[in-house]
């Protein structure tokens, strides 16, 4: 048993890299150890910005031998076919061992695979991991770049360490040899440093200044900067990707705390961060109250010798520098007002096929108005009677003026944000600021949903005419591919209705969001798409396509907070039920019902029923009087029909759907009842159509709430 | 041990005696930072003394030093190549009207073109910061991620970003492709922005105040006015018809040269069509839409001479 260890010295590998190439590292050489039939014990990898390592603890000394047979021809089949077989097990005719195979004697090659040195093993692995290592962009350099076939790295590779217990194990590719020698910190220490063993290697390093173990690296500068932060009297903003990225760019880590003006608190505190963390990997602090701190903490590489001093000037310097053209973005940024810059958005395209941006906004705006111009749909909720039309005509023209800010054109990532606080400087409503910051809002599932309700006016014309447009011109995601990032506009759609209780059907927004698109020329719009979306309606096929995909996204959505897709599902199918909140609504009370023993011994009842008449081929129901006296359990069956289907009906207008499933709870014993007592197929062909036409009453009574038959279980 | 490991120790011996060499009590070094001209002189002799052919400036206006033909033609073809030159960079929509002390639309790389790229050339660009006064124990310097692409050129190469104590002051480049070739071999590109560094060296915080000669002419003397008149000219004056009527003819005169088998010739009027299409950005007349077909007809041209130096040299692709 030995332990091994392999270092690949390069020029510096990208921080945000390292993480899966140690991953790689180790996947790759647990593979190469599995052709060979080694097992390693515990194996330990390790990244700095110039190597990668993997430590592998006791490996064999040698690969297990291993004795094979092979099936050969039956004996006294021709010599061709026997030396044939020979040949390609590498043995002698008179090697050959004869053994009885269901009474024949066959010949069989025994073939002895003799223990391998694991140096051996591992020297042919190293070279092939290293031309098998997965970087997600590498390159050629040097000499041996002459062909475009010589090796690829990240960066140049530069030194292979190979050592298997105090051997070296020899390998060598495309000119960089294998030794005992490494490099330890490019500033702290020169020349070579020799390493002997597995053992001694992360010491031996740390003598040099390189902490190999990236963990290490992190906490200190996770513990180094929070120190840093308390010793000024303040408190870090903790950001664990921060504190990843300056590990992945050090091999010895130092954390300093400095400061800039002041003054440049003026400017949002999301613009200090982002040029912060962003350009420099700076972290930021907050003071004792709270408030962003004019102090920040970088991550040195050295132990400088004058402490750091010069290090701190320079890194604020380059600072200040960032932050005063932050502040002259901020400061020019307002000298022209939103809707000056909201006519240059007639210069950006937001689609080839969808017109520019301002075609966009203009199209949002007027569906936003529309929306609120809308009685009973939810945002009368704050204050009966206001229309909020101004405040959100003018939202939503603003919404995207940011978008040609220098401030948005320097951090995309501020888009509505920067709009919100240049609408709030000059001296727009509240309730107009918030929208037009907020309005890209909810991003995602987890992002937090408006409820102003311009905001949601706002926020969700934009997303309704995004998916819209995108659906008319057929550009729908596929696969893991949505260029568009439409699944997120679906979820944000349904979130909004959801979360502001917006009661207005999904076909009248989507044929409302598709009119603008019709009367504007779109050119690649087929005649059909434009002639259906010029009749102020989304063609049946679009829509269905459309509602398709939001009640998937809802499955999808819904799924965390416990919803069935298949009770989602049998409420969607039978009816075109495209108001989503009466939809959830109905979900939910059903959900509740099919867990409940009534609902899961009605749901039994249901199923056999359907059963029966799928195989009787019984479509619907045609209640004739009956032409016999019925029996006791038929009687019951067809009272509780008579109570519960005009109780239903009424619930279901009403809304109230608990009660709808309570009415249909008390088909539960009558259904049971009738199966029990009463024979469907009865002989008499009069008696037989009217239970049968019964249990189609019976279905379509439950139809009522759902298709049951899409309930699983 | 290979050849290539002995190599490798031969020159960190080098770098030991040249670091000595540097750390030689230099009275002026001391005392007083680095004048701007200093600074190229002795970047100067330092690639010299590395073997690099020093070159002067391109007479043409070009955004950057990688347009140079040292550099974007010569990144062709299997030849060694080692060379460095200072290349004024125009740069139009960056003019500040001389009002911002980071900005210029005018401004000075200093450019090192190694090929094939050694093995130590991170060691031997670190050893051109000591030369120019930058203590590496002093000061934080790192290599962080920065991959270059240049669409007009139809090139790209992987590098980083060096910076000091936080700042940018070197892009560090191997080139993969130019002109939609793969480098055979790859060479290593460094682009010192020389203002930067100057003032980092200086320690001022306007490009204008930087001392150039270190007897009494500043960085602005020189050319706040130059700075002031040219984004005038750039933004509000330059006449745009005459603009696109220039672009135009330098298209024109590039495919001229194609026919005639010049890439030399041709890969100047490219140079010529990308600077006018720069200048027509900053005047504004050109939409969205249009810029990425503008761009193209650019990196068409480029290409166009790249393919033709190659057929003239005949190499292979």
């Amino acid at each position: 048993m030995a332990d091994f260890l392999l270092e690949l010295l390069s020029e510096e590998i990208p921080a945000r890299m390292q993480a899966k190439a140690r991953a790689d590292l180790e996947r790759l050489f647990v593979a190469q150890l599995n052709d060979a039939g080694l097992k390693a014990g515990d194996i330990t990898v390790y990244s700095t910005p110039r190597r990668l390592a993997l430590i592998a603890k006791d490996l064999p000394d040698q690969t297990e031998a291993v004795s094979e047979e092979a099936k050969g021809p039956p004996e006294g089949a021709p010599d061709q076919a026997v030396d044939g077989f020979c040949r390609k097990n590498g043995v002698t005719r008179d090697q050959l061992e004869v053994h009885d195979v269901k009474g024949r004697a066959t010949y069989f090659a025994v073939i002895n695979r003799p223990g391998r040195a694991t140096s051996d093993v591992l020297a042919e692995a190293i070279p092939a991991i290293i031309k098998a290592f997965p970087w997600p962009k590498s390159m050629r350099w040097g000499e041996a770049s002459l062909s475009t076939e010589s090796l690829r790295w990240v960066r140049p590779l530069s030194g292979i360490v190979a050592i298997l217990g105090d051997d070296l194990v020899e390998c060598e590719i495309d000119g960089v040899t294998s030794g005992y020698e490494t490099v330890g910190h490019r500033f702290h220490h020169d020349g070579v440093v020799t390493i002997g063993n597995a053992g001694d290697y992360a010491e031996k390093l740390r003598a040099c200044h390189v902490l190999v173990d990236q963990t290490e690296r992190e906490a200190i500068v996770r513990d180094g900067a929070a120190k840093a932060a308390s010793d000024g009297g303040l408190e870090l903003v903790a950001d664990e990707g921060l504190v990843i990225e300056n590990a992945g760019l050090t091999e010895w880590p130092v954390p300093l705390l400095g400061g800039f003006d002041p003054a440049f608190l003026d400017v949002p505190e999301e613009v200090i961060q982002l040029t912060a963390r962003v350009n420099q990997k700076y972290f930021i602090c907050r003071d004792q109250s709270g408030k962003l701190a004019p102090n920040f903490i970088c991550t040195a590489n050295i132990d400088a010798t004058d402490g750091g001093k010069a290090i701190v000037a320079g890194n604020e310097k380059v600072l200040a520098a960032r932050l005063s053209d932050a502040k002259f973005f901020w400061e020019l940024d307002q000298k022209t007002a939103l809707e000056d810059h909201a006519k240059k958005l007639s210069n950006i395209v937001f689609h080839e096929k969808l017109g520019t941006v301002a075609d966009k906004v203009e199209r949002v705006a007027k569906l936003a108005e529309w929306l609120v111009s809308l009685e009973g749909n939810g945002f009368y909720q704050s204050s009966p009677g206001d229309t909020f039309h101004g405040e959100v005509s003018e939202a939503a023209r603003l919404c995207k003026a940011d978008l040609v800010t220098e401030m948005v054109g320097e951090f995309p990532d501020l888009q509505g944000l920067m709009g919100g606080y240049y609408a709030e400087k000059q001296g727009k409503s509240k309730a107009v600021a918030n929208a037009i910051r907020d309005h890209y809002k909810p991003v995602g599932q987890g992002d937090e949903v408006p409820t102003d309700p311009v905001t949601v006016a706002v926020s969700l014309a934009d997303k309704l005419d995004t998916l819209v447009g995108f659906f008319a011109i057929d550009e729908k995601p596929t696969g893991s591919k949505d260029p568009f990032a439409l699944r997120r506009a679906a979820i944000g759609i349904i979130r909004l209705i959801l979360t502001n209780g917006l009661r207005e059907r999904l076909v009248d927004l989507a044929g409302m969001a598709s009119a603008p698109y019709a009367e504007s020329m779109i050119e690649g719009l087929d005649e059909d798409t434009r002639q259906s979306l010029l009749k102020k309606q989304f063609s049946e096929k679009l829509y269905l396509g459309f509602m398709d995909f939001i009640i998937d996204r809802l499955k999808v959505q819904q799924r965390e907070a416990g919803v069935r897709h298949d009770i989602i599902e049998s409420v969607t199918s039978l009816d075109s039920e495209d108001d989503l909140v009466r939809l959830l609504a109905r979900v939910n009370a059903l959900q509740a019902f099919v867990e409940t023993p009534d609902g899961k011994n009605l749901l039994a009842g249901y199923k056999r029923a359907s059963n029966i008449l799928k195989k009787e081929n019984v479509e619907q129901s045609d209640t004739k009087p009956l032409s016999y006296t019925p029996e006791k359990a038929e009687k019951a069956l067809i009272d509780a029909l008579d109570a519960a289907q005009p109780d239903v009906t009424a619930a279901i207008e009403a809304e109230e759907f608990e009660k709808a499933m309570t009415a249909l709870a008390n088909l539960r014993a009558p259904i049971d009842q009738f199966f029990e007592d009463v024979t469907v197929n009865d002989s008499d062909a009069d008696k037989r159509e009217a239970r049968l036409a019964l249990l189609a009453r019976f279905r379509a009574a439950v139809h009522q709430v759902a298709d049951f038959s899409k309930i699983e279980g | 041990m290979t050849l290539w490991r002995a190599f490798a120790k031969a020159s960190a011996k080098d770098i030991a005696l040249a670091k000595k060499a540097i750390t030689l009590p230099d009275p002026n070094l001391s005392q007083k930072p680095l004048s701007f001209q200093q600074i190229i002189l002795k970047l100067h002799d330092y690639w010299s003394d590395q073997g690099c052919a020093i070159l002067q400036p391109y007479d043409m206006e070009m955004g950057a030093g990688t347009f140079h033909t040292a550099t974007t033609l010569r990144a062709l073809g299997p030849d060694p190549w080692n060379a460095a030159f200072v290349q004024p960079c125009r740069r139009p929509t960056d003019g500040r009207y001389g009002e911002n002390p980071n900005r210029l639309q005018h401004y000075y790389q200093y450019q090192v073109i190694l090929k094939p790229s050694p093995p130590d050339i991170q060691q031997l660009y670190l050893d051109s910061l000591t030369a120019i006064g930058i203590d590496p124990m002093l000061h934080d310097i790192r290599f962080v991620e920065d991959d270059w692409e240049s669409p007009t050129l139809g090139a790209w190469g992987l590098g980083w970003e060096v910076w000091c104590d936080g700042m940018e002051v070197t892009q560090f480049t191997y080139f993969q492709q130019m002109g939609g070739f793969d480098c055979k071999p790859v060479a290593g590109e460094l682009t010192y922005g020389l203002e930067r560094l100057a003032m980092y060296i200086q320690g001022v915080d306007s490009i204008y105040d930087l001392d150039y000669n270190g007897a009494g002419v500043s960085y602005g003397d020189i050319f706040l006015d130059n700075e002031k008149q040219m984004s005038e000219w750039n933004f509000e004056i330059a006449n745009t018809e005459t603009l696109f009527d220039l672009f135009n003819k330098a298209v024109g005169e590039c495919e001229n040269c194609l026919e005639a088998k010049l890439p030399i010739p041709a890969y100047e009027q490219a140079i010529k069509a990308s600077h006018v299409f720069n200048l027509l950005q900053a005047r504004g007349v050109i939409s969205v839409q249009e810029r990425a077909s503008y761009m193209g007809r650019v990196r068409d041209l480029a290409k166009g001479s790249c393919e033709a130096y190659m057929a003239k040299n005949g190499w292979a692709a």
